[in-house]
């Protein structure tokens, strides 16, 4: 994928504080509650990450702002406004892909972007959806019809109609599924060029938290269709304890020594030659320090914090 | 909105499926004038049984006036078929390709995508029926060449030649009305539903079901008939009467009109609060 597409960085004075708004925002279908008094607060520049499990009302809420659904209760507020009623107006601001990307299989990528410019009313030049189309590396592939296209290349296809009238704010629903790690990559690294480069504030729902914790500022967890936990995503990853390997050359000695110390409480586990503790971050070099000077040999220490074990952990609680 | 309606034509004719009406009504059309062309004075003779006695027919009787007449009142029968095959599509078939998503998340209203998606539909309809006259006529008059019309109903009306078309551009008008109602119905259930299939089989299973109510003479179904719309379906056979009823062909294209504007009310009504899931 290439970024090098010319773009101008929006640097427009806001008159609105949040870009995105949503109070108490309920949907019910029938006696299933798919999204329970949710609030969320998106603002300029962000890019937000949206995570949950499967089923846990991520497209419901996606939906719901992009008008496809009509909530149960609560309000929605998008660039300031309200949604329903500035309903046209919102949506020329916004590109979005939502849940997997179908296009009209029976027409070329190039006719199904010309047709989608035409419907919403913008005048989207032959010259724009090349370069849309060069972005997510599907230029040379402009005139094959989409039914010729894999999964992969569906999705990219989503994210060049996404960005097609240049929106200030673009909302992904799992925009890399489907894709190889190289073309989970190069999303990444467009969702980090459109927030970097163009200021663009990009709404990112997922279930892989990895892919978030790669590129989002800010996020909300949330499961059965209610808000787990919301923050920084860096202060969440910082009030995470840590999952910590240390790799010693003496099994025996360094549980032994272990055994007599504060440190056997925060034993987790023991595989082969491996002492696995849960720890926090300043307590690393402290236990290691201790372990050196008994004489333990180390020959590696490896912290593994991942949002993927902390959303794991407040999901099954969440989901209790 | 013309964009829209312009958007929503280029995506019907790019289907094979649409086609398959214009290949048909073709194939049909050929298909009855080529096999009356074979057999003209079996045809004449059959047709003038019982009446030689009692008149003496001259000229040329078997015309492609008389043809496209025979025709329209045979297929006026079986074009809904063909027109619920793209009507029945027009919404139902975003569903099942899932491109509610990417359509209706455009800023443009949803009752003007529904109108666009509509109109384009009933341009459909009233495409094929425009198909149905061309080839009717047109063929016709190259095979069978042109003369006055007769039309035999309880008693014989003989048509002068400059008398006939404008009967017949009315005879379409109320033809393509009728189609226009069959495509509103198609359009309805095709707003329900996110199968094409549903509903051309359901708007097919009412015309059938009506129709069969309206052609038999039993008191408790005459007694049906008059509210069901396909009663006032065949009222394109009114122009080729003398005099013509004014006030049943203004009757039949009220109901009609108002069939039609009432099923597009609620179709309007239903999908502007669809919750779109697909």
């Amino acid at each position: 994928m290439c970024f090098s597409a010319t773009f101008n960085k929006r640097k427009a004075s806001l008159d609105y504080e949040k870009i995105i708004e949503v109070e108490g925002l309920s949907k019910n279908f029938k006696s299933l509650k798919a999204v329970n008094n949710l609030n969320i607060n998106v603002y300029p520049g962000d890019v937000f990450g949206f995570l949950g499990p499967n089923g846990a009302g991520k497209s419901t809420t996606i939906r719901m702002l992009m008008t496809l659904i009509s909530p149960s209760g609560g309000n929605i507020k998008i660039f300031g406004k309200e949604l329903n009623p500035n309903r046209a107006e919102i949506l020329q601001k916004i590109g979005a892909i939502v849940e997997k990307p179908d296009f009209y299989g029976y027409l070329s990528a190039f006719k199904n972007l010309e047709i989608l410019g035409k419907i919403s009313g913008t005048q989207i030049s032959k010259n724009r959806i090349m370069e849309v189309l060069e972005l997510v590396s599907l230029d040379k592939r402009f005139n094959s019809k989409v039914k010729t296209f894999s999964f992969g290349m569906k999705q990219r296809l989503g994210l060049a109609q996404a960005l097609l009238h240049n929106p200030e704010l673009i909302i992904l629903d799992e925009p890399t599924t489907g894709l190889d790690p190289q073309g989970m990559k190069e999303i990444r690294d467009l969702i980090l060029f459109l927030s970097k480069e163009q200021g663009k504030t990009i709404f990112l729902s997922s279930h892989i938290l990895h892919e978030v914790e790669l590129v989002a500022n800010r996020m909300i967890i949330i499961n059965k269709g209610s808000v787990v936990v919301e923050g920084m995503v860096a202060e969440l990853l910082n009030s995470a304890s840590l999952k910590v390997t240390f790799e010693v050359d003496d099994l025996q000695k360094a549980l032994a020594e272990i055994d007599i110390t504060q440190w056997k409480k925060k034993l987790e586990s023991v595989v082969k030659n491996k002492i696995i503790f849960q720890l926090e971050q300043e307590e690393i070099s402290v236990l290691n320090k201790l372990l050196v000077e008994k004489g333990i040999g180390i020959s590696a220490v490896v912290p593994a914090r991942s949002l993927e074990e902390y959303f794991l952990n407040l999901t099954e609680k969440g989901g209790k | 909105m013309f964009t829209l309606i312009g958007v929503e034509l280029f995506k019907i004719f790019r289907k094979w499926r649409t086609y398959i009406g214009f290949a048909a009504v073709t194939v049909l059309v050929l298909l009855i004038q080529t096999a009356i062309y074979f057999a003209k004075d079996t045809y004449v003779s059959s047709m003038t049984r019982g009446l030689d006695q009692a008149f003496m027919f001259t000229g040329n009787l078997l015309n492609g006036y008389l043809i496209a007449h025979l025709i329209l009142g045979i297929l006026v029968v079986h074009v809904p078929f063909l027109v619920t095959l793209v009507a029945g599509d027009l919404l139902a078939g975003e569903a099942t390709a899932g491109t509610y998503r990417i359509l209706l998340t455009r800023p443009v209203s949803r009752l003007k995508v529904l109108t666009a998606k509509y109109l384009a539909g009933v341009i459909y309809a009233n495409l094929l029926v425009l198909w149905l006259a061309a080839l009717s006529l047109g063929f016709g008059f190259i095979l069978f060449g042109t003369g006055e019309l007769i039309v035999m109903k309880s008693y014989i009306i003989v048509f002068a030649q400059n008398d006939i078309i404008w009967r017949f551009a009315i005879a379409y008008a109320f033809a393509g009305l009728s189609m226009t109602m069959v495509a509103t119905l198609a359009f309805f259930f095709s707003s329900l539903v996110e199968n094409s299939i549903g509903p051309i089989i359901s708007t097919m299973a009412i015309i059938i079901v009506f129709v069969i109510i309206t052609s038999i003479k039993i008191s408790i179904f005459e007694s049906i008939s008059p509210w069901l719309f396909t009663s006032y379906m065949n009222a394109w056979s009114l122009p080729f009467d003398d005099p013509i009823e004014v006030d049943k062909a203004v009757k039949s294209a009220v109901i009609l009109l108002a069939h039609i504007i009432g099923l597009f009310g609620i179709t309007a009504f239903i999908f502007k609060r669809k919750d779109i899931l697909s």
